[in-house]
């Protein structure tokens, strides 16, 4: 019987095996690098809203705190999306010609509700509650970012449970003084030794734990 | 040729089709004020049936809830007003009466700077003779162009506010004579006469 492969099926048979490893191990990092990229997670993305509601405007234009409209973030899991009489405690009086507010004066007017887009959705299977994160020295700009840089909002972090993870691990140096909670601008001490020493006492003060096991979240 | 490629590549992608299924992302309940096709008006979040009184919520306390006393706006706190109230009070009054009211209780907030009407400043006799029962039905049904905050500021905490309220005209209006020497010698350091 004569030889049925060729001598060049070596190399072919080779060539084969090693595009298999690398397409499978390439295609495997493609999707963990595409599950992790603003495609997917909208991370840096601007939303569109029905409004073009600015944060920055109304943070650090006119030096409203947080908690004037997201009023029950220190007592409850929600942090609250204003009503439209909240807006129009304002918008009643100044801008109330502008048509950019249109949509606002028709929901107060006929009480439909503004659709607003939801920007931090989190998976219906994870839990998650703001007063507990704030209560215990979690400020709003450290999840979500500059807020009072964005004219749009945006999603500063990929809210992915690696993300909750590399705090939850380790949560001191995330820590900040309760009373600087929607201070956009705090920093910790720049000094190393300083920071590690807020931190533990933070975390000592306000009883932080590390908090890793699946029922935390995933109830 | 063989299959290996293509059948390697099947396997990714249904790898890849299984990463992508979004059902327990999005389940069948409702969250918090999400968008609802079951109720007429698309609301998943619920408004009480009118008349509801919600556990522990009767408000039969009329000097606590309504800041009035026999149909009188109340001349006392329905608590004891401490240091503890006084700064908790200063913490929401910059939350939600600063933009318009301006830290001093002036009426010159930044929200009055680009256009609305100038409230009245705290400083003034009618309103340093007010009682608190005043301050706190302004706070609970609003007054002139200022809407209710009953919806964002709870009972204790309208009542703080009002204490703070009194510390600033107190602020504005005592006397250098009348500190204690401690805070004068302060006062003198920074350069006030």
């Amino acid at each position: 019987m004569p030889q049925f492969f060729p001598k060049s099926a070596n190399m072919l048979a080779l060539l084969t095996l090693a595009i298999v490893a690398l397409g499978a191990g390439g295609g495997l990092s493609a999707l963990l690098i595409t599950s992790r990229s603003p495609y997917n997670t909208q991370q840096g993305m601007p939303i569109g809203q029905p409004v073009p509601f600015s944060h920055k405007h109304h943070t650090t234009g006119l030096g409203i705190d947080c908690r004037h409209c997201h009023y029950s973030v220190e007592v409850s899991g929600f942090a609250a999306i204003p009503p439209t009489k909240t807006c129009m405690t304002c918008h009643s009086q100044i801008w109330n010609e502008a048509p950019m507010l249109e949509p606002v004066r028709e929901s107060f007017r006929t009480d439909e509700s503004i659709d607003w887009v939801r920007v931090h959705d989190l998976p219906d299977y994870v839990y998650f509650n703001h007063s507990i994160h704030v209560n215990k020295g979690v400020g709003c700009a450290t999840c979500h970012g500059q807020v009072n840089e964005m004219p749009l909002m945006w999603k500063a972090n990929t809210l992915q449970m690696q993300w909750c993870m590399d705090c939850h691990w380790n949560p001191e140096v995330n820590l900040r003084p309760r009373d600087q909670i929607t201070n956009m601008d705090w920093q910790p001490p720049a000094d190393a030794e300083a920071r590690q020493a807020l931190a533990t006492q933070l975390a000592e003060e306000y009883d932080v734990q590390s908090k890793v096991s699946c029922s935390v979240c995933h109830r | 040729m063989n299959r290996t490629i293509p059948a390697a590549l099947a396997g990714l992608a249904l790898l890849a089709a299984m990463g992508c299924r979004q059902d327990m992302h999005d389940g069948p309940y409702l969250e918090r004020l999400e968008k609802s096709t079951f109720f007429e008006d698309g609301r998943a979040s619920r408004p009480p049936v009118p008349g509801t009184v919600a556990d522990g919520e009767l408000h039969a306390d009329e000097h606590l809830y309504t800041g009035y006393v026999d149909g009188e706006p109340a001349t006392t706190f329905p608590f004891a007003v401490t240091r503890e109230v006084v700064e908790r009070g200063r913490t929401r009054f910059e939350i939600f009466c600063r933009p318009c009211h301006g830290s001093l209780g002036d009426g010159y907030g930044t929200v009055v700077r680009r256009g609305f009407q100038q409230p009245p400043s705290y400083h003034i006799d009618r309103l340093r003779n007010a009682p608190p029962g005043h301050f706190y039905n302004v706070i609970a049904n609003g007054y002139g162009r200022m809407y209710s905050f009953n919806d964002r500021i709870q009972t204790e905490d309208r009542w703080a506010i009002v204490a703070y309220i009194r510390a600033l005209q107190l602020s504005q209006s005592t006397p250098l004579g009348d500190l204690p020497e401690g805070v004068v010698a302060e006062l003198r350091a920074e350069g006030i006469q």
